[in-house]
């Protein structure tokens, strides 16, 4: 289903605190990895400790993904720095996903690269969940992403609708997040780039545009950012 | 409202204390609770409040003491290195019994430690949060369903018993995201006639302090407490009990620990070990009655904590030697896995077929 997304070579990914950035970024990676010989996932944020990609750099590292971190990453230093190995994502001759930190103040790191990102062919895609408080309007989530474009001097080209509720994420949870999602797109002049969907419920999607089950554009993912206790080994 | 949305712990304390009526946030930023003070500071001015970020964590408890001495439902957040700070500040709002809400989102430790989840400020919490003989009441949610629950639940204990009340979350409960549904925004509050807001003439004047120059004076205002605290005592333990009734083996864990325990105990019962999970939601009060009851059927006991074992000595009291208390737990930030815990029940289960019982 997702082979007709035509994933970007350089993608770039934003969004509010906890919309599933990690995640997505991850399931990208991860898919562009069967396409290219080389994916590099470069983890932006400098803010959040906790739940981040470079806590999957092994997993990834397995499946062919290779994980750029900011120089501290993950040794409980809270040091805010980004490493020098970030430019070499720019040599890169396969696909590279950033997955830039939470809202303006996270997205400020990406504005250290905005020349060299405007400078390639690429995406930048807009995550939003509507279940997220205080982004869970169209006009909130609108307005979020002004913050974090002037913070990151770069402008989305698409916007991912990722509306999930985590465990408790159900089909109808997918199906009534559509009109927010399309409205948000309205508002922000940008594409409906894709649907998220847990690759658990894909099979219920209809094929068939204008059934009431079918999500246009949807790209089934696989939920990697879990909590300890939802280690079920 | 009550459909879900999708919030982080650190957020869900926030705007639960707004919806219970906090109006004053006196703060100093500190990993892993930073995100508290950031959304006090983007909604606190839309609800007509104050959000403050102090020059030092001693400021904001104190600023805590007098917005809570004005009779307002007043908040202060940190992280255990912050906390510690603070310990002067808890000790003069029991000194002078003013409610307050203070909210603990521990890292590892001792010193400045790490930035990885931790409850090794359990013995500070409930034990020594400052100098004096004082308690706090001290909540330990597990979800972040239950951080939004017990700020709204622990503006109205420290109301009702006028005294601090201590929330004692973790990094892990407050950086992960839940769903939540949030509590309808509370409107009646209960009549605070101590408050210093000016006698304008017509009262006499209202006195909030704690220092108490004649031994007697102070001494009575002592036994006052200790009074209202057996009222607490006796009135506010709380508990979760999973498949204690028929438990072999009881496992007791707190918060975050709580989860990886309540995984460990699904995975023992279907290896054929009968475990159970014991959760105290009050760390003060602790729930020794709760835990009395179970060591008349239980054959052992099993503390999972995120410390160097510290619960483990109230479960001991609570036993008070009448079945093995043993205990497993990860310190400086490590989280236990449900297999490592399940290891550990396996270890006990098997010692007590052993004979040693």
């Amino acid at each position: 289903m997702h082979e007709n997304l035509k994933l970007s070579r350089f993608t770039v990914i934003i969004g509010h605190y906890g919309s599933g950035k990690t995640n997505l970024s991850i399931n990208l990676a991860l898919d562009l990895a069967a396409t290219y010989d080389e994916v590099m996932l470069v983890d932006l944020d400098i803010v959040n400790p906790y739940f981040r990609s470079s806590d999957y750099t092994e997993m990834l590292g397995q499946n062919g993904v290779r994980v750029i971190s900011p120089t501290f990453a993950g040794t409980t230093l809270d040091a805010p720095s980004l490493s020098a190995e970030v430019g070499a994502a720019f040599d890169c001759a396969g696909a590279v996903v950033f997955d830039a930190g939470g809202d303006d103040v996270g997205a400020t790191a990406l504005g250290r690269y905005a020349e060299e990102i405007k400078a390639i062919d690429h995406e930048m895609l807009y995550v939003i969940n509507r279940y997220r408080n205080l982004t869970g309007s169209p006009a909130e989530a609108a307005a979020l992403l002004g913050e974090i474009e002037s913070a990151c001097h770069l402008r989305a080209t698409g916007v991912v609708n990722n509306s999930h509720l985590k465990d408790e994420t159900t089909l109808e949870t997918v199906l009534d997040s559509l009109p927010f999602a399309r409205e948000t797109a309205v508002l922000l002049g940008l594409p409906l780039r894709f649907t998220t969907v847990p690759a658990r419920l894909a099979g219920e999607l209809s094929p068939e545009p204008g059934a009431a089950t079918h999500v246009e554009n949807a790209y089934p993912i696989e939920i990697h950012v879990r909590t300890p206790w939802e280690d079920v080994s | 409202m009550t459909e879900k949305v999708l919030m982080k712990g650190n957020e869900a304390l926030a705007e639960a204390a707004i919806r219970a009526g906090c109006r004053f946030f006196f703060g100093y930023p500190i990993t892993p609770q930073t995100e508290l003070a950031a959304y006090m500071a983007k909604r606190m001015g839309k609800e007509g409040g104050v959000y403050l970020q102090a020059e030092s964590e001693i400021a904001a408890i104190n600023m805590v003491y007098g917005a809570a001495g004005a009779g307002k439902r007043a908040m202060t957040s940190s992280s255990s290195p912050g906390i510690s700070l603070k310990g002067e500040g808890i000790s003069y709002m029991a000194g002078a019994d003013l409610p307050g809400v203070i909210i603990n989102v521990q890292r590892g430790g001792p010193g400045l430690g790490g930035i990885q989840p931790s409850q090794s400020d359990y013995f500070q919490a409930t034990r020594a949060t400052g100098h004096g003989d004082f308690h706090l009441i001290v909540l330990a949610p597990s979800t972040v369903q239950e951080m939004t629950d017990y700020v709204f639940r622990a503006f109205d204990l420290a109301d009702e018993y006028r005294t601090p009340v201590m929330i004692l979350a973790d990094g892990m409960l407050g950086q992960m995201m839940e769903p939540v549904v949030l509590p309808e925004p509370k409107t009646e509050f209960p009549e605070k006639p101590w408050a210093v807001t000016g006698h304008k003439g017509q009262r006499s004047h209202n006195i909030v302090n704690s220092l108490h120059l004649q031994p007697e004076r102070l001494e009575e205002t002592n036994i006052e407490r200790y009074e209202r605290y057996a009222r607490i005592k006796a009135t506010e333990q709380l508990a979760e009990e999973y498949l204690v009734e028929d438990a072999d083996i009881v496992v007791v864990a707190f918060g975050a620990s709580s989860r990886i325990a309540r995984s460990a105990v699904n995975k023992a019962r279907e290896k054929g070990i009968k475990a159970g999970l014991i959760r105290p939601i009050t760390l003060w009060p602790f729930p020794e009655d709760v835990i009395s009851a179970a060591a008349d059927r239980a054959k052992a006991f099993l503390t999972v904590e995120m410390n160097m074992g510290q619960m483990v000595d109230d479960v001991r009291l609570a036993v008070c030697g009448r079945k093995p208390v043993e205990f497993y737990g990860r310190a400086g930030g490590i989280i236990p896995t449900p297999a490592e815990t399940l290891a550990a029940i396996e270890r006990l289960a098997e010692s007590l077929e052993g004979g040693a019982r």
